[in-house]
């Protein structure tokens, strides 16, 4: 399987931080690096990364399975996260989540058929005092007001 | 008691060594304490929580599982709180348990429904949806359904750290959590079945036991297993006379719960279409079925007119038939039929050995050493495939002890991945490969070598010279394949050894010579197939076979006489260890007979049923004891499903055995000789991973 | 760089570089004082700096407030095994927003702390697991650490001592329970996020299988004040029994939401009404959690004359916990609220214990059925009964922190619990629409 140089990069230097013999260690950050990528975990995907820090493609699957950023489905390109936990609920969080959802036709974990645009509501997200929050990708959005929601979804909607 | 601590359970005044569990100390004293998670020998979990209890001091309830006791330590199992809590427990594993106990295979014996009983509430408050998943097929012999995994890991333990296999793993997190296979979705394992027995719930089920019986509609008969020379005890689940379900659960004999593939599910040659119903006799050509008298008035004749003219006669004995078999069967051919020609398919050297250790009774290890033994050496075997229980207890060995194990192999094998040093080595150059471990192997305090089939004659005594210079203790097991192999060497299946190893002067044929000789008269063999390979030259030979089923051998002869299986007859054999274990009869024969019986037939058809006799087993297990070198064991021992080792090591023999007829077949975990041929799951596994090559 | 306002009510010593220019730059901290504890540090006895920490009195930040300095001197001296030092930057517990913004503004901070924890324990390396959605925080804190070894701050022979240490950053990758201490060490070594058994604790067998200090960002970051302004000067900023300031992120229906550092045993009724301006649109206090979902929940009337400190919240048989302050005005629906934080503790169980695994999920079912109109009376007694037979008996905390804010609610709130019976609407759903 290749990658990027720059990914290539980054796995030569996870590969390094740890103890040796500890190479495992470095294999959620593989995963959620390369997921940001190639845009999912592909099965091809699991067994390079079970080959790289030496362990089955059955080890690499209990633990992708466990954490709730690796997906083994495809996400749009622009994943948008809504936080609906307890400072943002009482912000206005699940609102904006169901306007997402209504504005895009899709819900939880869904993307648009285009594949642009995919919806999650997550936990938490760690922006509780300027909720309410939201992700796209990795980057955070605060104190989202609904019109600013709808702008940001049709902006979305229109880059390619 | 060393580095004892006092405590109390229950207001009883105990003591233990420092460490002990609390659960295992309640255990030993007799206090159950309830668990799922918790395994003896396996890593600890702490995941079910059922084994909550008041510890005095603590302030809260404390899992028996994972505390250690301690002085002056004060616990309780039965206070108010504790069984609150146990109850509660209960309910919310039952909650999104499925109340299928009616039609699921693990009625009548599941731990979470013993538990319920005692333990739990008597109707749940859980009224929501429960979780639906559909029951899974992972392989011939493993199903699983996730709502009825109460995910207590034992199966992922037992695959991982037991069988060394890593073929189970959990998946998803939270409620979502279920065990998964190592392919996605099927599994590539030992299909052992291990991870099936060790559920204490419904989840996984076997493909050869589902849905055809409930545990208390059978008869249940502890005997040991007919397949390889490790001799694990199974307890057979047998219910009109088909052997349905075989299993160790009671853990108890050499093996504990081990058993492989083939123990656990092989035993379905039994009731094979194809097995012999009723003696045939060649007429016209061809073999037809006739009766039993008819069958043995041919045997007889022929038998009585060979022995008269003095015609060169050759018997072939088998390597899974019962040592009292085995013993009368050379008996009758030494005696009435005044022949040294006998021989059996040698798998292993033992005798070499026998007589290069010889006078040192402790020479020969036990299956129980393999597990206690600080330092294991294994050379040219395949153990995992080859001999799987002992390849069970040395990484048990290995997990509990931190045993040092090194392996001297051609190929890579499964215990590479914990050896201390593993070094590769054809055939032939293994003794090099071995030298240059000495340094290591001088400093470890002792060690048990088990050798392959390539180790043989000269090569024995070379390694037994060397096992005497490293100034430790040093153990051995010779290698050897099927049930009884090791007991058709002691009971003197050989043309050159009586039983025990008494040389005789003069020495008859082998096999090999025994196909060879054109002159042969009459072939006479007792639960082999030696024809499957090879092909008998004497044109004009009378042939008698005592089979299960019509093998290549069969085909040929001119009298066949159908035989029990070993799980339909009485009778003991001894393991690869020397362990002589007893057989006890699990199910019915149909046409078929015991070949002591067949032989005793004979013997009193030609009149000599008398002066040989008796013709019970336990009876002719006296007499080996008697006569037999190193077969003088406590009988009780046996009597009660228990092992004793043989210890044929006074005194020298002081003849070169014939080792060039030696030679393994190398059953893997899914062959089994002729039985395996005839075993349909064992077929369709083979089938399975054939299919994915 | 994510700050707000700051409050002159604050006390700013972990915070005391927010707002600068560049505050994140290695020059900036510097010229700041930066890495002169760290500097301090190297010539003292590693006895002395544990003590120094101990004096402080500053407790753990992450939630339990176990105390710093004792958790360092339970790291065996002599293990020949190396040591680690490792930083829970998981940050996952809601409400709580505070360690984001210490690594935001002030990398080098946490950086030398992590420097003097390993003086203290003779550990050589340190790991900051840092929850994966921070994906920002990794870069920024990659940059710190690149700085800190250009300036002789990382690496060999730290500023010509003979000692030397490394600092990585690890990413999460989306899981509550790695901030649970021992789930974190399993999480790094590459493995699903499994609590451990203990003990033994991190202290004794760690990252690696080593010996390990691990505590929380801010944790950390208060120990460069410490040993630069001592223990004694820290300790004297907060009660008696816990020294210094406290991260507190004020949440909800508060006017200014908000990180602000106040010292230990700040009054709860300033915090929320000068500190944060009050509840928004002049509304009343309903309920109040002191510190991330996890702390039982009290009333407004609990709130009076209650202190912000570990004691003052034991006493109201609730926690300190994070400092994420949650501030729900009396329009809150207390039944939603018990739903919301129950389906977050569902959906991050590990599923490693039974009544976990099973409670969090059936109580979720129920309060879910309940909030939409299907609620039966028994059912209020039967959350709390459950919530109660999770409390103690599971593996790790987290079944503790499903239960402590039920159990609460159901207690504190059951009248709302009876307005949602027999096919009533949400009599509160109205107003939780107008965002
Ligand atoms: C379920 C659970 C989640 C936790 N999450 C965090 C977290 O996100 N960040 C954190 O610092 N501590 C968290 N903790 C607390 C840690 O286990 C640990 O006590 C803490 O990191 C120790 O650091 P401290 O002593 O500096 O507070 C969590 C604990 C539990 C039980
Ligand atoms: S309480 Fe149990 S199931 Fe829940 S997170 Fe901890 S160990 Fe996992
Ligand atoms: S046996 Fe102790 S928790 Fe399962």
């Amino acid at each position: 399987m290749t990658f990027s140089p720059e990914l290539e990069a980054k796995f030569a230097r996870l590969l390094t931080s740890y103890p040796p013999g500890r190479q495992r260690s470095a294999m959620v950050p593989m995963l959620l690096y390369a997921q940001d990528e190639i845009g999912s975990i592909t099965q091809e995907l699991v067994e390079e990364v079970a080959r790289r820090v030496g362990v089955t493609p059955m080890q690499v699957e209990e633990v992708l399975s466990y954490y709730s950023m690796l997906h083994r489905k495809p996400l749009g390109k622009y994943h948008v996260q809504i936080c609906t936990n307890i400072s943002c609920l009482l912000t206005g969080g699940e609102q904006l989540w169901q306007r997402a959802c209504g504005k895009l036709g899709i819900g939880h974990k869904e993307a648009t058929a285009d594949g642009q645009i995919s919806l999650e509501e997550v936990e938490c997200i760690g922006a509780c005092s300027w909720a309410p929050a939201l992700q796209v990708n990795y980057d955070f959005h605060h104190k989202v007001t609904p019109e600013q929601l709808d702008q940001l979804l049709d902006s979305l909607r229109k880059t390619h | 008691m060393p580095n004892s601590v006092k405590f109390t359970i229950n207001d009883r005044q105990l003591e233990a060594p420092a460490g002990t569990l609390v659960i295992e100390a309640a255990k030993r004293n007799g206090i159950e304490i309830p668990s799922f998670c918790y395994y003896e020998g396996l890593a600890l979990q702490a995941a079910c929580r059922m084994c909550l209890v008041e510890i005095e001091k603590a302030p809260k309830l404390m899992v028996a599982c994972t505390t250690p006791v301690a002085e002056g330590m004060v616990v309780r199992t039965e206070s108010e709180p504790v069984r609150q809590a146990r109850k509660y427990m209960l309910e919310f594993l039952l909650s999104n348990h499925p109340l299928d106990c009616p039609v699921c295979d693990k009625g009548g014996e599941c731990e979470l429904q013993d538990m319920a009983f005692r333990y739990g509430v008597g109707e749940s408050r859980f009224t929501e949806q429960k979780i639906h998943v559909d029951e899974k097929q992972w392989s011939p012999v493993v199903f699983y359904d996730m709502p009825r995994c109460i995910l207590c890991f034992r199966c992922v333990r037992i695959c991982n750290e037991g069988m060394g296999v890593n073929a189970l793993g959990v998946i998803n997190r939270g409620a979502v959590s279920e065990i998964a296979p190592n392919h996605g979705d099927h599994l590539e394992c030992d299909e052992c079945g291990m991870c099936i027995d060790i559920c204490p719930v419904g989840a996984l089920t076997s493909g050869t036991y589902r849905y055809k019986t409930r545990p208390w509609e059978m008869e249940h008969t502890g005997t040991i297993c007919t397949h390889c020379s490790n001799g694990c005890k199974t307890t057979l689940g047998v219910r009109n006379d088909q052997i349905i379900r075989g299993n160790n659960r009671d853990r108890s004999g050499i093996n504990g719960e081990f058993l492989c593939v083939k123990g656990r599910y092989g035993f379905d040659f039994q009731d094979h279409p194809d097995r012999l119903q009723s003696p045939l006799v060649r007429l016209d050509g061809k073999l037809e079925p006739v009766s039993w008298s008819k069958a043995l008035e041919v045997v007889v004749q022929k038998f009585q007119e060979v022995k008269g003219r003095s015609g060169t006669v050759g018997v072939i004995g088998s390597n899974h038939t019962t040592n009292e078999e085995n013993y009368y069967l050379q008996k009758f051919a030494r005696q009435v039929l005044a022949t040294n020609n006998i021989d059996h398919h040698r798998t292993g050297d033992v005798v070499t050995l026998v007589d290069a250790v010889s006078g040192s009774p402790a020479a020969l290890a036990t299956t129980r050493d393999l597990y206690e033994k600080k330092a294991i050496l294994v050379i040219g075997a395949d153990l995992a495939l080859e001999q799987p229980f002992l390849s069970f207890q040395i990484r048990a060995n290995y997990r509990h002890h931190q045993a040092h194990v090194y392996v001297v192999t051609a190929k890579p094998v499964r215990e590479d991945n914990y050896a201390a040093a593993f070094l590769r080595a054809e055939p032939g150059a293994e003794l090099s490969a071995v030298e240059s471990l000495r340094d290591k192997l001088k400093g470890e305090p002792e060690l048990v070598i088990l050798y392959g089939d390539a180790m043989k004659g000269g090569a024995v005594r070379k390694l037994a010279a060397f096992g005497a210079s490293l100034g430790i203790p040093v153990q051995y097991v010779p290698l050897v394949d099927y049930s009884n192999s090791r007991g058709a060497a002691d009971m003197g299946l050989t043309p050159e050894l009586l039983p025990g190893y008494k040389p005789l002067g003069l020495t008859g044929m082998t096999v090999a010579e025994m196909l060879a000789a054109e002159d042969l008269d009459l072939l006479w063999v007792v639960g082999a197939n030696p024809l499957k390979n090879a092909k008998l030259q004497a044109k004009k030979a009378f042939v008698v076979v005592q089979e299960m089923f019509l093998t290549e051998t069969a085909q040929i002869a001119d009298v066949v006489l159908p035989a029990a299986s070993a799980y339909e007859k009485n009778g003991t054999v001894t393991n690869v260890c020397g362990e002589v274990q007893r057989l006890q009869k699990a199910a019915q024969t149909m046409g078929a007979k015991p070949d002591l019986e067949i032989i005793g037939l004979i013997a009193k058809e030609m009149g000599v049923a008398r002066e040989m006799g008796p013709w019970v087993p336990d009876k002719v297990f006296d007499e080996i004891r008697r006569t037999v070198r190193g077969y003088d064991i406590p009988v009780e021992a046996i009597m009660t499903g228990g092992a004793a080792q043989t210890m044929p090591v006074n005194g020298r023999i002081p003849i070169e055995v014939r080792v060039d007829s030696i030679r393994s077949a190398h059953d893997n975990l899914f062959t089994s000789g002729t039985l395996g041929r005839y075993s349909k799951m064992l077929n369709s596994v083979l089938e399975k991973r054939l299919n994915r090559e | 760089m994510l700050y707000n306002p700051p409050s002159p009510l604050e006390t700013k010593v972990l915070t005391r570089r927010f707002g600068l220019p560049n505050s994140a730059a290695v020059d900036t901290y510097l010229a700041t004082d930066g890495y002169k504890a760290f500097k301090k540090a190297l010539e003292m006895k590693p006895d002395a700096i544990i003590e120094e920490v101990k004096v402080s009195n500053l407790r753990g930040r992450g939630g339990a407030g176990f105390p710093a300095g004792m958790k360092w001197s339970f790291v065996p001296r002599n293990s020949p095994k190396p040591k680690y030092i490792v930083v829970n930057a998981d940050e996952s517990e809601p409400g709580t927003c505070k360690d984001r913004l210490l690594m935001e503004n002030d990398p080098h901070q946490l950086i030398e702390g992590m420097l003097i924890a390993g003086l203290a324990v003779d550990a050589h390396a340190g790991y900051i697991y840092v929850r994966g959605e921070y994906r920002y925080l990794i870069e920024i804190l990659d940059k710190a650490i690149a700085e800190a070894y250009d300036k002789g701050y990382l690496g060999k022979n730290l500023q010509g001592s003979n000692f030397s240490f490394d600092a990585y950053t690890h990413s999460g990758a989306g899981a509550y329970e790695c901030g649970e201490e021992s789930a974190l060490l399993e999480s790094l070594e590459g493995k699903r996020g499994i609590p451990r058994i203990r003990p033994p604790f991190p202290a004794v067998v760690g990252a690696f299988q080593c010996p390990t200090i691990l505590n929380n960002v801010e944790t950390y970051c208060a120990v460069p004040p410490i040993l630069r302004d001592g223990g004694a000067a820290f300790a004297a900023l907060g009660v008696p029994k816990a020294g210094g300031t406290k991260l507190t992120c004020l949440t909800g229906h508060v006017n200014k939401p908000g990180v602000y550092e106040l010292p230990l045993g700040f009054p709860v009724d300033r915090m929320i009404n000068e500190v944060g301006g009050g509840i928004r649109g002049g509304k009343k206090l309903k309920a109040f959690i002191p510190g991330g979902s996890s702390c039982p929940v009290l009333t407004a009337a609990e709130c009076e004359g209650l202190t912000m400190d570990y004691d003052a919240m034991a006493k109201k048989k609730t926690m300190l916990g994070s400092g994420g302050v949650v501030i729900m005005d009396e329009d809150t629906c207390m039944v939603k609220v018990a739903l919301r934080i129950m389906r977050f503790y569902a959906h991050e169980s590990c599923g490693w214990c039974i009544p976990c695994r099973e409670g969090t999920t059936w109580i979720r079912k129920i309060l879910t059925r309940f909030h939409d109109g299907m609620g039966r009376k028994d059912d209020i007694n039967l959350l709390g009964d459950l919530a109660k037979n999770m409390l103690g008996r599971t593996f790790c905390p987290l079944g503790d922190a499903a239960a402590l804010p039920t159990i609460s609610i159901v207690e504190k709130f059951r009248e709302e619990f009876e307005a949602h019976l027999d096919g009533k609407p949400c009599p509160y759903e109205k107003e939780l629409v107008t965002a």
